[in-house]
């Protein structure tokens, strides 16, 4: 394969044309007309990312009687005090002016007779959002100054001194190695799925809760360029319909199902605050305890709810839909039966991600991060991530005011290319991409707490697991591509490798267990205020992962990187 | 969880390999759409809705509880037409209306 070298040069480029990279690139249009703004998108932005099935409610919204203040609150109590509250809370002060945004966008948000929005729970209401992601790409397609590329692979910035200056990535559908040359750089990629072994490793493998295209490469470019990374031990596990892993608060808030094990008792209860983390926890100790399966308490539900719930999923997992249709048994005369995912690396729900300031700049100068790759706040589902993603608009925008494009250096170019086309010249590898992420899939299922040993891990296991990830690097670089969708597939490996070996760090560095489930260190069982009430967080070095413990930030600091 | 395409009703104008999320959909020789990995497929159904000769099926696994029913949609004024058929030719019809601000 002979790459065709393009250069392009940008303003602003975005990486990510999904929820936060579009909201990103539709601020800047609206704000600065005359600063040009380039998207560049694995997919395609009109189905692109988490939302490309749609979403049926706006789980972030300050809904009456409720105050960012209690937000926060609610975001801090569900995660153990080790959030960054400067974001949480300057997320929350805009979580309903970007609703109204989108809403005149396009989407339809339910109202009472009133016109008031419909409430689902505390913090959410209802929207019909199948068409979410059509809606964000139409918003970005009028705006003049907003180009996109879709189906490019970006694989790594530009970083010259400690100043990121675009980044380069190769199309999926041609030959062309593109060279983005930025003013500043906004990362919206998304968080991380398929680094453990997933729920139904067979057929269905990628029938996942989070979409198996979002690999983590946001997190891995940054890690390679040395950026700051925070709290990859808070990983994330879904409690999710089985099977589909469709989203279960649908269910429970809209027909107030409960949890019951195969005994019929509800056993939530039983397991303390009934905390994110705590209700995957007391499934998979009912498990355990021989209680399974666990089950959303439907059975008795009126057919007209019935006919409600399958029809609300069509918004967001249609396959949940079907399954009640093709079982022949809604959720009126059968128990919706549920399990835990696969532990994903996710900044929306959880905590990981880069370590970035109050201005949601990372640790490298003109390189902003929003969405799902932000690490220290969580619970921003999809209006957080707009909010997160006009707060790093708004500082890019004014990161670049009189600033010039700056010059690259050839030969690193030349470097670049080199070792990407490399993947096209390996001869005879003995293995496939396919085999090594299987193998990567099991190492960190067995030896990092997947779903086979209920979450749990021990520091035995994490060292073996570092030094398979490691070997797995070595083989990785054998791999040979026929094409471009296989050197994709390559640098999606890579990606998710570089990932895996972070969190592998950050596992072993919280010597506590803090969220049941999500980080269950079984030779440190207990939560340890005294020590670890901080951040855990890291930073990549001549090829060595380097922890580095930070003290809390809270609601009214503005957090500047110094050291 | 996956898709099959029907080649019959394929025309190959390409636009499901367009909105695929995994870029998993390409057309062949002879101007037909085909999955590279059928069991790569997320189930995010973009690509069932893209299609206007509905040619894509949508159904689930046999592992995870399949058991042959197929889906499509048919977009028509606006509206989405879900369609169901399952193995003994029987059919139900969800229609959706994204203007709706009452119904669900």
């Amino acid at each position: 394969m002979n790459f065709e070298v393009k250069m392009l040069k940008t303003d602003v480029l975005i990486i990510g044309g999904g929820t936060a990279g579009c909201f990103a690139a539709v601020t800047i249009a609206e704000k600065a007309p005359n600063v040009s703004v380039l998207i560049a998108e694995k997919a395609n932005i009109k189905r692109s990312g988490c939302l490309a099935a749609g979403v049926n409610a706006l789980n972030a919204y300050i809904t009456e009687g409720e105050t960012p203040e209690t937000y926060l609150q609610y975001v801090k109590e569900d995660y153990e005090n080790i959030v960054r509250e400067d974001l949480v809370y300057t997320m929350a002060l805009r979580l309903n002016e970007v609703t109204k945004k989108i809403e005149d966008m396009g989407l339809v948000i339910l109202k009472d007779s009133n016109g008031k929005y419909l409430a689902r729970g505390k913090r959410n209401i209802k929207i019909n959002g199948e068409n979410i992601k059509p809606i964000l790409a139409k918003a970005v397609e009028s705006k003049k100054n907003i180009r996109v590329l879709n189906h490019v692979n970006i694989i790594d910035y530009i970083v010259k001194g400690s100043k990121v200056i675009g980044a380069h990535g190769f199309s999926i559908n041609s030959n062309v190695f593109y060279i983005i040359i930025a003013k500043a750089v906004i990362c919206a990629t998304g968080g991380a799925a398929g680094l453990y072994r997933p729920n139904n490793p067979g057929f269905s493998r990628h029938k996942m809760w989070y979409p198996p295209f979002n690999v983590g490469s946001g997190y891995a470019m940054g890690i390679r360029a040395g950026c700051e990374m925070t709290s990859y031990e808070v990983r994330f596990i879904a409690l999710r319909c089985k099977d589909t892993l469709a989203p279960t608060g649908t269910i429970a808030q809209e027909v107030k199902a409960e949890f019951i094990n195969s005994k019929g008792e509800y056993y939530e209860k039983r397991y303390g605050r009934p905390t994110t983390y705590n209700r995957v926890f007391s499934t998979v100790e009912e498990m355990k305890a021989g209680r399974g399966p666990c089950y959303l308490k439907t059975v008795g539900i009126s057919k007209e709810d019935e006919q409600r719930l399958i029809k609300a999923y069509l918004h967001m997992a249609p396959s949940q839909t079907l399954k009640w249709i093709d079982s022949g048994r809604g959720p009126s005369v059968e128990n919706v039966e549920i399990e835990g995912s696969e532990p994903y690396i996710v900044g929306g729900h959880s905590a990981s991600g880069y370590w970035v300031d109050t201005k949601r700049q990372t640790t490298l100068k003109g390189l902003f991060a929003a969405g799902d790759v932000v690490g220290g706040c969580p619970h921003k589902y999809v209006t957080g991530c707009f909010a997160e993603a006009e707060i790093a608009a708004n500082s890019a925008l004014k990161y670049i005011k009189d600033k010039e494009f700056e010059t690259i250096d050839i030969s690193s170019i030349e470097q670049k290319l080199n070792e990407v086309q490399r993947f096209f010249t390996n001869t005879s590898p003995l293995y496939t991409t396919e085999e090594l992420e299987e193998a990567m899939q099991k190492v960190m299922d067995v030896y990092a707490g997947g779903i086979s040993t209920g979450y749990a891990y021990n520091l035995k296991g994490l060292q073996v697991a570092k030094e398979r990830i490691d070997e797995l690097f070595t083989l990785a670089q054998r791999l040979r591509a026929e094409d471009t969708y296989q050197l994709m597939k390559i640098y999606e490996l890579i990606d998710r490798l570089y990932v895996c070996k972070v969190l592998l760090h950050h596992l072993e560095a919280r010597k506590e267990t803090r969220w049941r489930a999500f980080q269950e260190f079984v030779d440190y069982p207990y939560k340890d205020d005294e020590n670890f009430l901080k951040y855990v967080n890291s930073r990549f070095e001549n090829g060595q992962v380097k922890i580095i413990f930070r003290s809390l930030v809270k609601k009214d600091e503005v957090y500047e990187h110094k050291d | 969880m996956s898709i099959r395409i029907d080649r019959q009703r394929c025309i190959g104008c390409g636009k499901c390999a367009e909105i695929c999320p995994g870029n998993l959909i390409v057309i062949d020789e002879d101007k037909k759409a085909f999955i590279r990995d059928p069991r790569d497929c997320w189930g995010c159904a973009a690509c069932v809705k893209e299609c206007t000769f509905q040619a894509i099926q949508y159904f689930l696994g046999a592992d995870i509880g399949g058991k042959g029913t197929i889906m499509y949609v048919k977009k028509e004024n606006n509206l989405l037409y879900w369609f169901f058929k399952k193995p003994n030719g029987e059919k139900e019809v969800i229609v959706q209306n994204p203007n709706d601000n009452t119904t669900y």
